[in-house]
């Protein structure tokens, strides 16, 4: 039985987090949960890499779930998209689990924190889920174990404001949802069945008919939703600035991710070499919605006093860049998209994680900790993690040396080869706003005076929340000069995604 | 496509009416009601239209269960209904109950929280302590400013 345990890796990406979140409840206290929370995401994470390296040797891996064949049974389906996505996940997931012991501390009530790593279990489990499915339904399924539980995730914030952030990001979290699955339900109608790839055969076979149109409508109006791509991001900039900053971390790093390589298995597997993809323009119909993201999403920043909101108006502008990617609609635009996916969740999991070692210390209210004014005097206060938050915001702009750098160049070099000159124009103006709400959040650090009354002893916070921030800084840093690993994998992948859909299990096994 | 064939095909595809009316009328409620009670029960007409809507798409008319049938007992094809929207619907039905227990609990919290369930009144209450909060925050940054200026030119 167990030298068979490789070829059962699949299942076991959603099955282990799953079968592990009831588990925690019986440890009711804090450290076990988060120890257990701990081992598991550790587990998870080295299956990630296993899988990884099994794609990127053998190819895609098709798994036949309780042996019932695609496309009457469920298919768990790998390629090197999927295997990346699940080692970021599972990779951001263990070090919010390792920075969030002391952050979950003093943010959630002791009563509720071992309930917070159940939920962040069930979260990762549905996250591992969505990207590991090959089956529609089955998606939704995974996205709504993900969802219910990063509503009480989000919920468990300090403040009255984090239980109104979270109902409100389940209702429209809810439509969108039920959006994805009136599309996908009218899908099956068209082509009778519900795996990704089967469907792509069938829709290439058929003419152009007016219920798949409808179809892919709501599903790109769900997935939007989901992706907070703009407009429809109103619920994301509360949810993440009420949220504990852990959660947010987690969040912020994978929820968002993970929707779009949902709109990404759209365009590319369900929409494979389909008529349909040709007679509407779907992809190209992002772009403006990307570029209107860009700009008002950072304009409104700035004008932010709550530095998570801030950073949360921030995300959704980079989620256009992330949808532009997608929109220019060829493989190096695609390959941009990723890239800039797996560089965003580096660089936002570090600024989030620096706002954490900040509240922290802070320690006031918990709205009044992450305001532009309880900063001022912090970069002499918290040195590292001041220096941690420059070193991640230089990359969230663009600056060389950095991530940030290595997405935007790809970006560009997309829209150069698309032609579209002022494109890549947009592209650098919308880089600039970010150096202003960066700015302010420096210069209150470093060149304000500290508020009255406030303490201004030196006050670094601890190692175990420093040590995952900087590991991720360092990241930041070593994949903007090693491009190798993020580069290369991501145009793999998407050139993976660009070869046309000719059977079930995509040729392998 | 002549006048009569439209009305029958308007006609014929009545099941999807309903869906449609129903999916619009829970639509309509969670975004114009301000009752956050009411929001949720919005929420569970436009999923049980989508359910309706999975529903209808699989039923044929006169199909029976997707049962197994004796042979000797049954002759000629058997006509049945398409289980697997009945199926995936099953599982949409757990999840919708299990968001509608999720927003029905935030609700109760948000409830002891606010006092109220109002969305205008709760939004009314989050600027007033937002404006509150700027006022003190801006007071305490000029004092601050004020401070260092003294102390610069006292230097």
């Amino acid at each position: 039985m167990l030298p068979d345990l490789p070829l059962h890796l699949p299942p076991l990406h959603l099955a282990v987090p799953l079968m592990a979140a009831p588990v925690g409840v019986l440890w009711r206290r804090p450290v076990l949960a988060w120890g257990w929370a701990a081992v598991v995401s550790a587990v998870t994470l080295l299956m990630a890499v296993t899988t990884l390296v099994t794609v990127l040797g053998h190819g895609p891996v098709s798994y036949a779930v309780g042996n019932w064949p695609a496309p009457w049974g469920i298919e768990l389906k790998l390629d090197i998209l999927s295997a990346l996505m699940l080692v970021l996940i599972n990779g951001i997931g263990l070090l919010t689990v390792l920075y969030g012991r002391a952050s979950v501390q003093s943010e959630i009530q002791a009563s509720h924190q071992y309930l917070y790593y159940i939920c962040y279990l069930l979260a990762l489990a549905g996250l591992s889920g969505m990207v590991i499915t090959g089956d529609a339904f089955n998606l939704f399924v995974c996205l709504e174990i993900s969802s219910l539980s990063s509503y009480a995730l989000i919920a468990m914030g300090k403040g009255r404001k984090a239980l109104t952030a979270a109902y409100n990001y389940l209702v429209l979290g809810t439509i969108g949802a039920t959006f994805y699955i009136i599309g996908v339900g009218m899908l099956y109608m068209v082509t009778g069945t519900l795996n990704m790839a089967d469907i792509a055969l069938h829709m290439q076979a058929a003419p152009v008919n007016r219920t798949e149109v409808v179809a892919i409508a709501f599903l790109l109006v769900g997935i939007g939703l989901k992706l907070a791509l703009f407009p429809l991001h109103k619920w994301l900039p509360n949810a993440y600035a009420h949220a504990p900053t852990a959660v947010t971390t987690f969040l912020a790093s994978t929820a968002t991710k993970v929707s779009l390589y949902i709109l990404i298995r759209v365009f590319f597997t369900v929409l494979n070499g389909a008529p349909l993809l040709a007679s509407h323009l779907w992809a190209e119909m992002l772009v403006p919605f990307a570029i209107a993201g860009m700009f008002s999403a950072s304009l409104v920043a700035i004008f932010q006093t709550n530095i998570k909101k801030m950073l949360a108006y921030s995300s959704v502008a980079q989620i256009g860049y992330m949808a532009l990617g997608l929109g220019f609609g060829t493989v190096n635009g695609l390959a941009a998209g990723i890239i800039h996916m797996i560089n965003h969740a580096m660089i936002k999991g570090a600024l989030f994680m620096a706002v954490g070692c900040a509240v922290l210390r802070i320690g006031t209210s918990a709205s009044g900790a992450v305001r532009v004014e309880s900063w001022q005097g912090l970069g002499r206060r918290m040195p590292l993690t001041m220096f941690a938050f420059v070193l991640a915001g230089l990359s969230l702009i663009g600056v060389p040396l950095t991530t940030g750098f290595v997405s935007k160049w790809y970006l560009m070099m997309a829209a150069f080869e698309k032609g579209w000159w002022l494109v890549a124009v947009l592209i650098v103006l919308s880089s600039l706003l970010a150096v202003v709400y960066i700015w302010r959040v420096v210069e209150a650090a470093y060149l304000r005076p500290a508020l009255p009354g406030s303490d201004t002893s030196r006050c670094e916070a601890p190692l175990s929340m420093l040590l995952p921030l900087y590991l991720l800084v360092a990241a930041n840093i070593w994949f903007g000069i090693d491009t190798r690993f993020t580069v290369d994998l991501a145009q793999a992948a998407a050139s993976a995604l660009f070869q046309p859909v000719t059977g079930l299990n995509g040729g392998a096994q | 496509m002549s006048w009569t064939s439209l009305i029958d095909h308007a006609i014929g595809h009545y099941n999807y009416w309903v869906c449609v009316v129903l999916m619009m009328l829970g639509f309509y409620i969670v975004i114009a009601s301000g009752n956050l009670i009411k929001k949720i029960i919005g929420l569970n007409l436009f999923q049980t239209a989508v359910i309706m809507f999975y529903i209808s798409m699989g039923k044929i008319d006169g199909g029976t269960a997707p049962i197994l049938v004796d042979p000797e007992k049954v002759s000629g094809p058997v006509v049945y209904t398409n289980p697997l929207p009945s199926v995936l619907m099953l599982t949409a039905i757990v999840v919708g109950v299990a968001t509608s227990a999720l927003g029905l609990a935030l609700v109760v919290r948000i409830k002891e929280a606010y006092g109220s369930i109002e969305e205008d009144e709760i939004l009314a209450a989050d600027r007033a302590s937002d404006a509150k909060e700027q006022a003190q925050y801006a007071a305490s940054a000029a004092q601050a400013a004020k401070t260092e200026a003294a102390q610069q030119g006292h230097a």
